[in-house]
């Protein structure tokens, strides 16, 4: 155990979990409280999505008639909002922190309320608010009634009552809460360069910040989203993810009839696939305003087909 | 009597909605109490961001009692008739029914008396339907009870209601009815997080009061007054002056229950953006107020912020937390301001190619080239050097592509304006870019350098012709594309800079424009109107002369808002080919004045006889008295002079109206008077001999023709 008196400094220490001084010590707080209300605590997709409501944990899951009460973290890329690691606030990958909860439940305002308190805002002490906004994702096919959450002025969270998924009406409405966790982070630490955000929650030279993980990253990546990500071989790849979605999903129906779906999860994959691509082939400006309208409605179209295959599967409540 | 208390405690519901949602409870329930014969004496309506109120005072206890009668078959009917008559009337037997005589014979009557409910009932009935069919812009399902079809929609989860009703005197009683997952009683709770707990009611002045305890001011517009107070104390305290903001106001006090003003600073060094940018960013983003100097009338580096609570460190935290993020909003501004001064408007335009302004009419740059080429046309007709008119008008929707723009559409133009400045633009191109958009509604200023003039009317007028082309007019209440204010908009800068236009020519130019540098993209052919694409010609026979009925209608209503008489607006426009609106206009006011002396009055009233006359005649007989009448003909003096006097008018009337004195030809018109009243006096037209009464119509027509000169009298009324 030598090295791990080295990082701790001699022992394990609990405010080094702090959320006001840890990035990690605020997921795990997160986790925490959301496990305790009976969440299951999921791990994030082991795919590049632009947000944590593609996993399908949620996409897929807010349908159907089950009960499903899940959080996780969910690393989000967004290859257009790169900027080569320069910009205090603007980042191609970050974290969401999701939470999903059919049905929504009545009192999901003082949970949500409950979270803040569990990272150290004290809203006695604070000003938040719920104010409009309604979400909408396009790609999805999906849209929801809701509100951005203030904190003092900034937007910490998006609370949504999805109405609609994948073009279908949701029964019953599911809850989505989702955290911009580095926002959140920047916030509580009071820190006002991301890169400057405490990780590990450790001082001096044990100390591990934001930049220390990510930052050669958001160089790399905003280099590879804007200049070099080859276009020739991402048109090919759009097209292949949204065949092979195709393709799957036709096969799932079993026995040819559509009543019975058995392959709704790989194929909803493809559609992830197919939206990252065609938000890297965005952020390389190659997609002309029309050309970009299409593309999204070919991607909900997936979205939508993935969604009722889902929907006749046992996972799905068929 | 009675007083209705009704609360609806639901989740946040959007600012922008409340005052509406408000007034639509007040009339849902009042329209359903005045329905139900309930005549009420007065109804209140309140909203906060939680919670939509309604009292209604003096509801009656009790429906009137309401007697009808349903007339049935005669006496002696067969029975199957007066077992139906029964059945509809809901009596038991024919005995119940009285029996009344008409001219036909006794018929039986039914004397259906229904007392009336008890007021407290017939709102329990209704309350259903109230929630169920309130109209929010937007409404959602949520809970477990949504995975049911028809489950209850709101703006927001609706959580409980107050439902009370009773006199002053007494307790009130709860107003019972069910809503699935909703509480209904006399319970509330009050401020989110200053007195969360519940409290039961009574009626709506204990209510308010107990409101008032809990942190909630019910009242929107107190919310306001508070608000605006406080903003004014802390700054003037300070020696700064608020910018007042009364949308921004009415928002804010849409997002609190309890308002708490405070006010915080950002580093000075943001104030080398411009002042607008600082307030968009503020504004828009966070919803804050910015401060002024009163002595230069610049901002300060303060803002003032409303909370929703009365926080423990009286507001510390709060304030530091909205520093940080305006701090982090003004990075951001700046950031884009820099930005955008490194790229020179024109190297922008390049990428207007890709933009489509409009499927029809082609790209923004596409459109800027026509601006371009219509704003060096009018150039010269409105006293702008052309060079700088066409410079002005390619740069002035460059600042569309920029970041502070993109961020905050509503600085569109002004952007521009700066930028221009900024990379040494001539001052009058600069300020096109601002001023080609005004005037954008009717308190709005109208450009008056030469420069905006050109660029605002070719911006307009490029709109107009294009919209016109592919028939995307304004119908009824629908005018998508603003056509009504971009031509109230031409009319506004011609007359308010007496600019002479032929508006017919410049409009028939452009479709030349339009036609021309475009090629055609759809091979369209004209069969339906809907199809024609604005760059094929021979769709556009006639538009011009739709396009110019158009601005008519738009000055009548302008020139009837300032008080002019529409009937003279008429007489004006029903000359041939008016186009010139200046002319048009001193024309009809030539024509007021002239028409309030007694002169003008007594020529109205003949010329309006000769053209009854004449209107009569020319429907018996098929035909038109028009061309002069012959000379030889005239059998009495009173013709002849008439007729000298007519042709003496109609030179002298065609050389004032040459010289646009309109005054004057009106009074060349006005000599004519005692002649046409002698002619009436003393001429009979209706003569005997055929060919005289021919002559003497014609003789009538010269009258009517020589004061077509002016306007025509016959649309002119009394």
């Amino acid at each position: 155990m030598a090295d791990a008196e080295l990082l701790a400094a001699g022992r394990p220490q609990a405010h080094n979990l702090d959320p006001a001084r840890s990035f990690q010590g605020l997921i795990l707080a997160l986790q925490q409280y959301w496990a305790s209300w009976g969440c299951v605590i999921l791990q994030p997709y082991d795919m590049e999505v632009g947000a944590g409501t593609f996993h399908p944990a949620t996409t897929l899951r807010a349908l159907g008639p089950k009960p499903w009460n899940a959080a996780y973290v969910q690393p989000s890329r967004r290859p257009k909002d790169g900027r080569y690691g320069e910009n205090p606030n603007r980042l191609q990958h970050y974290y969401q922190f999701q939470i999903i909860l059919k049905p929504s439940p009545p009192d999901l305002q003082e949970l949500y309320l409950g979270s803040l308190r569990a990272v150290g805002v004290d809203p006695m002490l604070h000003d938040i608010r719920f104010v409009e906004d309604d979400w909408e994702s396009p790609t999805l096919g999906a849209w929801g009634l809701g509100w951005e959450c203030w904190c003092d002025g900034m937007e910490v969270s998006q609370f949504t009552y999805f109405q609609q998924v994948a073009g279908f009406e949701c029964a019953p409405v599911a809850g989505e809460l989702t955290y911009g966790l580095e926002r959140l982070a920047m916030y509580v630490q009071g820190v006002d360069r991301v890169y400057d955000l405490n990780f590990n929650g450790l001082d001096g030279d044990k100390k591990v910040t934001y930049g220390d993980v990510f930052l050669q990253a958001e160089r790399e990546y905003s280099k590879h989203n804007f200049e070099v990500a080859d276009t020739a071989m991402l048109f090919e790849q759009f097209k292949m993810a949204e065949a092979a979605c195709q393709k799957y999903l036709a096969a799932g129906w079993q026995d040819g009839k559509r009543e019975v779906h058995l392959m709704a999860l790989p194929a909803y994959d493809q559609c992830i696939k197919a939206s990252h691509v065609f938000n890297l082939l965005d952020a390389r400006g190659v997609i002309s305003v029309t050309e970009r309208q299409s593309y999204i409605l070919r991607v909900r179209e997936l979205a939508k087909a993935c969604g009722e295959a889902w929907l006749a599967t046992e996972g799905g409540g068929r | 009597m009675p007083d209705l208390l009704l609360e609806f405690f639901s989740e946040e519901i959007p600012a922008r909605m409340q005052a509406r949602a408000a007034e639509d409870l007040k009339k849902m329930v009042t329209d359903r109490l005045v329905a139900a014969g309930l005549v009420y004496e007065g109804a209140k309506a309140f909203a906060t961001p939680r919670r939509l109120t309604l009292s209604v005072h003096g509801v009656p206890v009790r429906q009137p009692d309401i007697k009808d009668e349903r007339k049935g078959p005669k006496v002696g009917a067969p029975e199957q008739a007066i077992a139906g008559f029964l059945r509809a009337a809901g009596l038991t037997s024919i005995d119940q029914a009285k029996v009344q005589a008409d001219k036909k014979g006794d018929f039986y009557v039914a004397v259906i008396e229904k007392a009336g409910k008890p007021a407290i009932d017939v709102i329990a009935e209704m309350m259903p339907e109230v929630v169920r069919s309130f109209p929010w812009p937007k409404s959602m399902r949520w809970g477990a009870a949504s995975a049911k079809p028809g489950a209850l929609t709101w703006v927001r989860p609706l959580h409980s209601i107050i439902a009370t009703f009773g006199p002053e005197t007494e307790d009130p009683e709860i107003v019972k009815f069910a809503i699935e997952g909703v509480a209904v009683g006399n319970e509330t709770c009050g401020h989110r997080f200053m007195a969360p707990g519940a409290f039961t009611v009574r009626r709506f002045d204990d209510y308010v009061d107990a409101l008032e305890k809990a942190k909630v001011v019910l009242d929107a517009s107190r919310r306001m007054d508070i608000i605006r107070a406080d903003a004014k104390n802390l700054a003037f305290a300070q020696g700064y002056e608020l910018v007042e903001d009364e949308g921004l106001l009415a928002e804010v006090a849409g997002l609190v229950e309890w308002p708490v003003t405070l006010m915080g600073s950002f580093d000075k060094a943001f104030l080398d953006i411009p002042g607008e940018v600082i307030r968009a960013t503020i504004r828009t983003n966070q919803k804050c107020f910015v401060l002024r100097d009163p002595q230069t009338a610049k901002l300060v580096n303060k803002f003032i912020l409303v909370a929703n609570i009365e926080a423990s460190d009286h507001g510390k935290a709060i304030v530091a937390g909205n520093e940080r993020v305006i701090r982090a909003r003004l990075s951001d501004a700046k950031f884009f301001y820099d930005t955008d001064l490194k790229t020179r408007l024109e190297d922008r335009l390049p990428k207007f190619e890709q933009i489509v302004f409009h499927e029809k009419l082609g790209t923004q740059a596409e459109r800027i080239a026509r601006i371009t080429a219509l704003a060096g046309q009018l150039a010269p007709l409105v006293g702008a050097d052309v060079a700088k008119a066409e410079r002005a008008a390619q740069l002035c929707k460059a600042d569309l592509l920029t970041e502070v723009v993109g961020e905050f559409p509503e600085l569109q133009g002004l952007m521009g304006k700066y930028y221009a400045e900024a990379q040494g633009e001539d001052e009058a191109v600069a300020h096109a870019s601002e001023d080609h958009y005004k005037p954008k509604g009717p308190d709005d200023m109208v450009p008056a350098d030469p420069v905006s003039i050109a660029v605002a009317l070719a911006d307009k007028i490029d709109t107009l012709v294009g919209f016109w082309a592919i028939d995307e007019k304004p119908t009824g209440s629908k005018d998508p594309y603003a056509l009504r204010r971009a031509a109230l908009g031409v009319i506004r800068i011609i007359l308010d800079n007496q600019l002479r236009l032929k508006l017919l020519n410049i409009v028939a130019t452009h479709y030349g424009v339009m036609a021309g540098l475009v090629p055609a993209i759809h091979a369209l052919a004209t069969k339906k109107k809907k199809d024609v694409d604005a760059r094929v010609k021979p769709g556009h026979d006639g538009v011009g002369g739709e396009l110019l009925s158009f601005f008519a209608d738009r000055l009548k209503v302008q020139l009837r808002e300032q008080g002019a008489r529409h009937d003279l607006v008429d007489a004006v426009f029903a000359l041939e080919g008016q186009d010139d609106l200046l002319m048009i206009v001193r024309r009809v006011e030539a024509l007021g004045k002239f028409l309030d002396t007694d002169d003008g009055k007594n020529l109205l009233a003949g010329v309006k006889r000769a053209s009854n006359i004449l209107r009569i005649e020319e429907k018996k007989e098929v035909t038109i008295y028009a061309g002069g009448p012959n000379r030889d003909l005239y059998k009495l003096p009173e013709e002849e002079t008439l007729a000298d006097e007519i042709n003496r008018a109609k030179i002298a009337t065609k050389r004032a109206i040459e010289n646009e004195d309109f005054e004057g030809a009106m009074g060349h018109l006005a000599r004519l008077r005692p002649f046409v009243d002698a002619f009436f006096d003393k001429v009979t037209v209706n003569a005997d001999d055929k060919a005289l009464r021919e002559n003497r119509l014609k003789l009538l027509n010269e009258i009517r023709e020589a004061t077509r000169a002016v306007a025509d009298f016959s649309k002119i009324e009394g």
